[in-house]
């Protein structure tokens, strides 16, 4: 359980974090989304204790984290931005530490050791120095040195940030196993990430949060959720027929690739209207599809509208 | 307590994880060893005395380039690699953090000190050497490097890179070693009131140690020392804590 209360973070005259306001509860996954610069990151170094607050508080299970930051500190399992660790050590020695540090001891080091090994798959590089590593592997130490001491929290800061779409996917599985009995805040600006792993998103800017929801609810915010594309040789008859339709609000045509694209009025479903209008008038279609909802745009409606 | 010694071992371990540490060790010892046969107004065998003041006279010089060498990675390398912010999440104070990673360096220098056990040996050879003079020199030797490397601590936590560390390490080592000195003290004289300037020559490195090298432990210059370490290792925990948005 996370709990933050406005809280706020200032560097003189510039407010990096600005009065944020949320809980997340265990089971649940939150995704912190922003542009660059956002606070996400200094948002999660404040949970993690790393940084003082320069107002409001924190309390990670509890434990407030200016208080009583070494209770805050063991509950939690925090993989800075770039899985940071010591180079020179190999992986069996940094874990080693790490094990040590958090005082796990005899049988329960040696088994919690064997679980995140086998789970990050470590098995093979645990006498190479980590500076040897490939990118993969530096983050799974990462991300290993974090759920060393099964910790009911676990705050990450771009997990899959600079990995390969196959290594992406490993860091989401492991995320999606550890999901339903920790409390998990794992920020990123992938938006794909969001739909994969998050139970709910957070969007912030300048410091602030914008939206607060569930990835669905987020993707019906677009302007393209229920909309239809499709796709057909005859264009200007298919834009003409659409157009024509009670329900439909706007038709645009992607510059590129001339896909067609019907907007319902708001509340509107127009998916059938489409395809019987389409029928109606004997357009041949090659492809036709009722969007989801995109969360890029909607991401970039809500972050680019408040700095405006 | 645990806490330092986790942190105090795993950073010791990473010193002799690189060549740094043989290097340093290498360098040391051959400086350590050479200065006072060749250097000086009387070399180790011109003073027909059989005893290592030659050898302990060079260890202020030596330590003003050697021991920054050693501390300027403390926190300036935590700092560039981003593990500090890895250290400081981990359930530890900064304090237990802070003196786990001076102690580390702090005996690694003593191995290096140690390791010039020969000249002692050479020394009783050749001679009957008051060795608890000898001794007392040792301390004196250990307890100054302790003091210049807690300077270095300070100052690796103020920069993320290692030579600006290095170098303002040796300015500031400098002008404490020097700081009984018409050098240092002409910049005082001419404003500072005379206790001001007492209380700066007071604080010279130099004065201090020559009093326990030639064999008298006093008090008060353990103390110094003492306090001098646990001055800038605070100073340490201060700078840490407001640089680490950095």
């Amino acid at each position: 359980m996370i709990e933050t209360q406005n809280l706020t973070k200032r560097y003189g005259d510039l407010t990096a974090v600005d009065g944020i306001t949320f809980k997340v509860e265990p089971g649940r996954v939150l995704g912190f989304l922003g542009p660059n610069g956002a606070g996400k990151s200094t948002t999660m170094k404040m949970i993690a204790g790393f940084l003082n607050p320069t107002s409001g508080r924190a309390l990670v299970c509890g434990h407030d984290v200016v208080d009583d930051p070494i209770a805050a500190k063991r509950v939690i399992g925090y993989v800075p931005e770039g899985a940071p660790s010591y180079g020179e050590m190999n992986v069996r020695q940094f874990l080693d530490f790490i094990a040590d540090v958090r005082e796990l001891k005899g049988e329960r080091k040696r088994s919690r050791l064997d679980d995140v090994i086998e789970r990050l798959r470590l098995n093979g590089v645990l006498e190479q120095p980590i500076e040897t590593l490939s990118k993969g592997f530096k983050r799974r130490v990462g991300l290993a040195q974090a759920i060393l001491h099964d910790p009911p929290v676990l705050i990450m800061d771009e997990p899959t940030d600079g990995l390969d779409p196959n290594q992406k996917h490993e860091v989401r599985t492991l995320i999606n196993s550890m999901a339903p009995d920790k409390t998990i805040i794992v920020s990123t600006h992938l938006l794909e990430e969001v739909h994969a792993v998050c139970s709910r998103a957070i969007i912030i800017a300048h410091g602030k949060i914008l939206a607060d929801a569930t990835p669905a609810e987020l993707e019906a915010r677009s302007r393209y959720y229920q909309a239809v594309s499709l796709t057909t040789g005859n264009i200007a008859a298919a834009k003409d027929a659409l157009s024509q339709l009670p329900d439909v609000r706007a038709v645009e045509i992607d510059p590129q690739d001339h896909r067609i694209t019907a907007f319902p009025k708001p509340g509107k479903q127009i998916f059938s209207a489409v395809s019987e209008m389409l029928r109606a008038k004997n357009i041949a279609v090659s492809e036709l599809q009722l969007e989801s909802g995109r969360l890029d745009e909607v991401f970039r409606t809500v972050t680019t509208q408040e700095a405006a | 307590m645990s806490a330092i010694a986790t942190v105090f071992k795993r950073e010791l371990a990473s010193y002799f994880a690189t060549p740094v540490a043989y290097v340093f060790i290498v360098i040391f010892l051959v400086l350590a060893a050479a200065f006072p046969f060749y250097l000086g107004g009387q070399t180790f065998f011109e003073r027909n005395q059989a005893d290592l003041l030659p050898f302990f006279n060079f260890h202020p010089w030596l330590y003003l380039f050697l021991v920054p060498a050693v501390g300027m990675r403390l926190w300036a390398e935590e700092r560039k690699s981003g593990t500090i912010e890895l250290l400081l999440t981990l359930p530890l104070t900064m304090w237990q953090a802070v003196v786990g990673k001076f102690l580390a360096a702090w005996v690694f220098i003593g191995i290096a000190l140690v390791l010039t056990f020969p000249i002692w040996i050479t020394v009783n050879y050749l001679g009957s050497p008051d060795n608890g003079v000898i001794f007392a020199s040792y301390i004196g030797s250990f307890l100054m490097a302790g003091a210049f490397l807690a300077i270095g601590s300070c100052i690796s936590a103020c920069t993320r890179n290692q030579v600006v560390a290095f170098i303002i390490t040796v300015v500031v080592c400098f002008l404490f070693l020097l700081a009984g000195f018409p050098l240092v003290l002409a910049a005082f004289n001419s404003w500072a009131p005379q206790g001001l300037v007492d209380a700066i020559s007071g604080l010279s490195f130099l004065t201090h140690f020559a009093s326990i090298s030639k064999g008298v432990i006093d008090l008060r210059d353990l103390i110094y020392f003492l306090l001098t370490i646990v001055f800038w290792l605070y100073a340490s925990a201060v700078v840490i804590d407001l640089k680490k948005a950095d």
